[in-house]
C-alpha cells in the first residue's frame, strides 16, 4: 500500500502568558512530532482523550492552524510549497467538524452552503447547485424538501448530513472526520456511519476517522493510532490492537470499556486521574505519571515508536529493546 | 474521477423556506410598541418629504406684529416664533434638517466604522491592535465634547457638522463591528470556508457579512437619535445649522429668550427631538428582539 499522506514530525506548539512585547513565555504542546501514513482507501482511526491533540492535529492536516514543525505530504509533494499549493490540497482533503451547527452559517441555505466550495474553485453556478442537489440526495435529503431550508430548521442527523455533502462537494480523496458522529444520538450515529461506508465505497475515500469512542473506531478503522499528550502512544492494526495492546496507555482505554459480559465488569478505573497539564508536560514518556509499571526510565528518556511485526508499533519502555525498564526485551545480537 | 454523478436534480423545484428578514420582519410586526414608534418614524420622514404640501404658512416670513403668539391662536395653532415666523410650518421644515443630520452622518459611519471593524475583527493580530487602539484614541472624548470640538475646528456650517458627527460615530461602530466579527471568526463555519479553499475576502463577503450586518445596523440605528440630539446641540451653539434656516436644535437656542413668557412655546422644538429619538429607540429596541432568532 502507498502512503497518501504522509505526516512527518508534526509538532504545534499553542503560546500561553504572551509575555512583553507579544514574546510567549510559555508554550501548550499540543501535538509533539507525529509521524503517520494514511494509505489511499483504508480508515485510520485515531483516539485518545480529550486534550491529546486529536483535533489539532486534524486542524494541522487541514493548515487551519500553521504548524510549529515538520511536514505533510500529498502523494509524495510537500503541501504547502509550488509542489502542491494549499488550494489544490484542500481539493483533495476534506474535513467534517464536531459540531454540526456551528459548522453551518445559519444565513445560507443548506444548498448554498454545499455549493460554496465548487464555486471557490471556479465550478460555475449552475453545476454547483447541480453538484449540491445530487450530493444532498446522496447523503438522504431530498433536495426538493432541504435544499432551501437553513441550519435551525434541521435537526442534528440532517444537519451532519448536511455537513457530509459540503465536505465531499469538492470531489476530494480524503475525509477527515473529526469526532464526526460524537454529537449524535446512537440510532442517528448508526445511520449516519453506514452512510459514511457505502460514500467511502462509492467514491473511494479514505478516511482519518478521529474519535474518543473505541467501539465506533473499531467498526470503522482497519488500523488505529492512539494518541496520548500530543505523541503516538500505539499504532496497529484495529483487531491486533484491540485484542493484543502493548502500551499500558491503549490497555487502560480498552479497559474502559463497558462489558456486555457480567464476569467482565469494570471494577475500578483503569485509569486515575487527569492527564497532566500540557504547558508542562512530564519528561521522558508522557505517560509515566499513571502508569502502574513505570520504572525510572521512563521518566527520563522519550520511548521511541518500536515496530512490533508488520504492521504493529508502539513507544514504550517496555517493548524497546534495550530500554533499561525491567520489562524491556533484550537487544537483538 | 468524478465523484457526482451528472445532469441529476438540475431542474428540481425546490422548497425555499421564508428568508431571515422575513421571519425578522413578522416577529417585529408582533412587537405593538415597535410597530407604533415605526410608524411614527415613517411619519416624520413623510412629514420631512411633503412639507411643502403640508406647511400652511411660508416658515421664513416673519412679522414683527404677531410676535410669540402661544399655541392655539387663530390661523397659527402651535402659536408664532420669536419673529412671527409660523410654529406649525417651521416645525414641520426642521424636520428636514434634523432628520437630514441625525441620519446620513451615521450611515456615513456605519460604511467607515464597519469596515474598520470588519477588517480588524477578521484579519487579527498586529492590523485589529493598529486599527483599533487608533479608535480607542478617539473613543476616549466625550461624543459631545469630540463633535463640538471638532464642529468648531472645521468651522460653522451643515456639511463641516455632519463631518464631525460622522467622525464621532466611527470608532463605537468601528467598535462594535470589531466585537461581532471577532466572535464569527472562530466559528466552524468559517474555518469550514477556510478549509475549502476559499479567499478572505469571498469569506468576508459571503460568510461574514451575513452574520455580523445585523448587530451592527442594529446599533447603527440606535445612533440616530444620538446623533439628531448631538446635531440640534452643536446648532443649539451656533456650529450647525445657520439662521434663518429651520431646524429643531436651532429653534430650541432662539426661542428659549422667551421661556419666561411663552414655556409651552420654547418646549415644541424639543418635544419634537424627544419625540423622533424616542421613536427610533424604541424602533430599533422592537429590531434587536426580532433579530435575535434561537434556533
Amino acid at each position: 500500500m502507498t502512503a497518501l499522506l504522509e505526516v512527518r514530525g508534526l509538532v504545534k506548539n499553542f503560546p500561553v502568558n504572551t509575555g512583553v512585547f507579544g514574546r510567549p513565555k510559555s508554550f501548550v504542546s499540543a501535538v509533539d512530532h507525529l509521524d503517520f501514513d494514511l494509505h489511499e482507501g483504508e480508515t485510520l482511526g485515531l483516539v485518545g482523550e480529550s486534550g491529546c491533540g486529536k483535533s489539532t492535529t486534524a486542524r494541522l492536516l487541514m493548515h487551519l492552524v500553521a504548524p510549529t514543525a515538520g511536514t505533510i505530504r500529498f502523494e509524495g509533494r510537500t503541501v504547502g510549497t509550488s509542489e502542491l499549493p494549499l488550494k489544490a490540497f484542500r481539493r483533495q482533503v476534506q474535513m467534517v467538524f464536531q459540531d454540526s451547527y456551528a459548522s453551518l452559517n445559519p444565513r445560507l441555505t443548506v444548498a448554498e452552503s454545499v455549493a460554496f466550495g465548487p464555486l471557490v474553485h471556479g465550478v460555475s453556478r449552475d453545476e454547483a447547485a447541480a453538484r449540491a442537489n445530487s450530493l444532498l440526495e446522496r447523503v438522504g435529503l431530498d433536495p426538493a424538501r432541504f435544499a432551501g431550508r437553513f441550519t435551525h430548521e434541521l435537526s442534528g442527523g440532517q444537519r451532519q448530513r448536511v455537513n457530509i455533502a459540503r465536505a465531499l462537494a469538492l470531489q476530494p480523496r480524503v475525509l477527515i472526520l473529526d469526532e464526526a458522529v460524537s454529537a449524535l444520538d446512537k440510532s442517528v450515529e448508526a445511520q449516519v456511519l453506514n452512510l459514511l461506508l457505502d460514500l467511502k465505497e462509492e467514491f473511494h475515500l479514505t478516511y482519518l476517522f478521529i474519535s474518543h469512542d473505541l467501539e465506533v473506531v473499531r467498526f470503522m478503522a482497519a488500523r488505529v493510532l492512539v494518541m496520548y499528550l500530543g505523541r503516538v502512544a500505539e499504532l496497529g492494526a484495529t483487531e491486533a490492537l484491540y485484542t493484543g495492546s502493548r502500551h499500558p496507555y491503549t490497555t487502560a482505554l480498552l479497559g474502559s470499556l463497558l462489558s456486555m459480559d457480567p464476569d467482565h465488569r469494570a471494577e475500578s478505573a483503569p485509569i486515575a486521574g487527569d492527564p497532566p497539564n500540557p504547558i508542562d508536560p512530564p519528561a521522558g514518556c508522557r505517560f509515566h505519571t499513571r502508569c502502574s509499571f513505570a520504572e525510572p526510565v521512563c521518566s527520563s528518556r522519550v520511548p521511541v515508536l518500536t515496530p512490533l511485526g508488520s504492521a504493529h508499533s508502539v513507544a514504550c519502555h517496555m517493548s524497546e529493546p534495550g530500554s533499561g525498564h525491567g520489562c524491556a526485551p533484550q537487544r537483538a545480537a | 474521477m468524478s465523484a457526482v454523478p451528472d445532469g441529476v436534480v438540475a431542474g428540481v423545484a425546490i422548497a425555499r423556506s421564508p428568508g431571515y428578514w422575513v421571519t425578522v420582519l413578522w416577529r417585529f410586526s408582533r412587537d405593538p410598541f415597535a410597530v407604533v414608534a415605526a410608524l411614527v418614524v415613517l411619519g416624520l420622514i413623510a412629514m420631512a418629504v411633503f412639507a411643502p404640501w403640508l406647511a400652511p404658512q411660508d416658515p421664513f416670513h416673519g412679522m414683527s406684529l404677531r410676535r410669540l403668539r402661544p399655541p392655539g391662536s387663530e390661523g397659527y395653532p402651535l402659536g408664532t416664533d420669536e419673529l412671527g415666523r409660523d410654529m406649525l410650518s417651521r416645525l414641520i421644515y426642521g424636520a428636514r434638517i434634523s432628520l437630514f443630520m441625525g441620519i446620513v452622518p451615521v450611515f456615513a459611519a456605519l460604511a467607515v466604522g464597519a469596515s474598520i471593524g470588519i477588517v480588524a475583527g477578521y484579519v487579527g493580530g498586529w492590523t485589529n491592535t493598529v486599527l483599533m487602539r487608533t479608535m480607542d484614541v478617539f473613543f476616549a472624548f466625550p461624543s459631545v465634547l469630540l463633535a463640538v470640538a471638532l464642529a468648531g475646528a472645521l468651522g460653522p456650517g451643515i456639511l463641516n457638522s455632519m463631518l464631525a458627527l460622522t467622525l464621532v460615530f466611527v470608532p463605537p461602530i468601528a467598535r462594535v463591528a470589531e466585537s461581532v466579527t471577532t466572535g464569527v471568526r472562530t466559528r466552524d463555519y468559517v474555518e469550514a470556508a477556510k478549509a475549502s479553499g476559499a479567499g478572505a475576502l469571498i469569506i468576508i463577503r459571503k460568510q461574514v457579512l451575513g452574520n455580523v450586518l445585523g448587530p451592527i445596523f442594529v446599533y447603527a440605528m440606535s445612533l440616530i437619535a444620538v446623533c439628531m440630539i448631538l446635531a440640534s446641540g452643536l446648532s443649539f451653539l451656533g456650529l450647525g445649522v445657520k439662521p434663518p434656516q429651520p431646524d429643531w436644535g436651532l429653534m430650541l437656542n432662539t426661542l428659549r429668550t422667551a421661556i419666561y413668557t411663552q414655556p409651552l412655546l420654547c418646549a415644541l422644538p424639543g418635544l419634537m427631538i424627544f419625540i423622533t429619538s424616542i421613536s427610533f429607540n424604541l424602533m430599533t429596541d422592537g429590531l434587536r428582539s426580532a433579530m435575535d432568532i434561537k434556533a
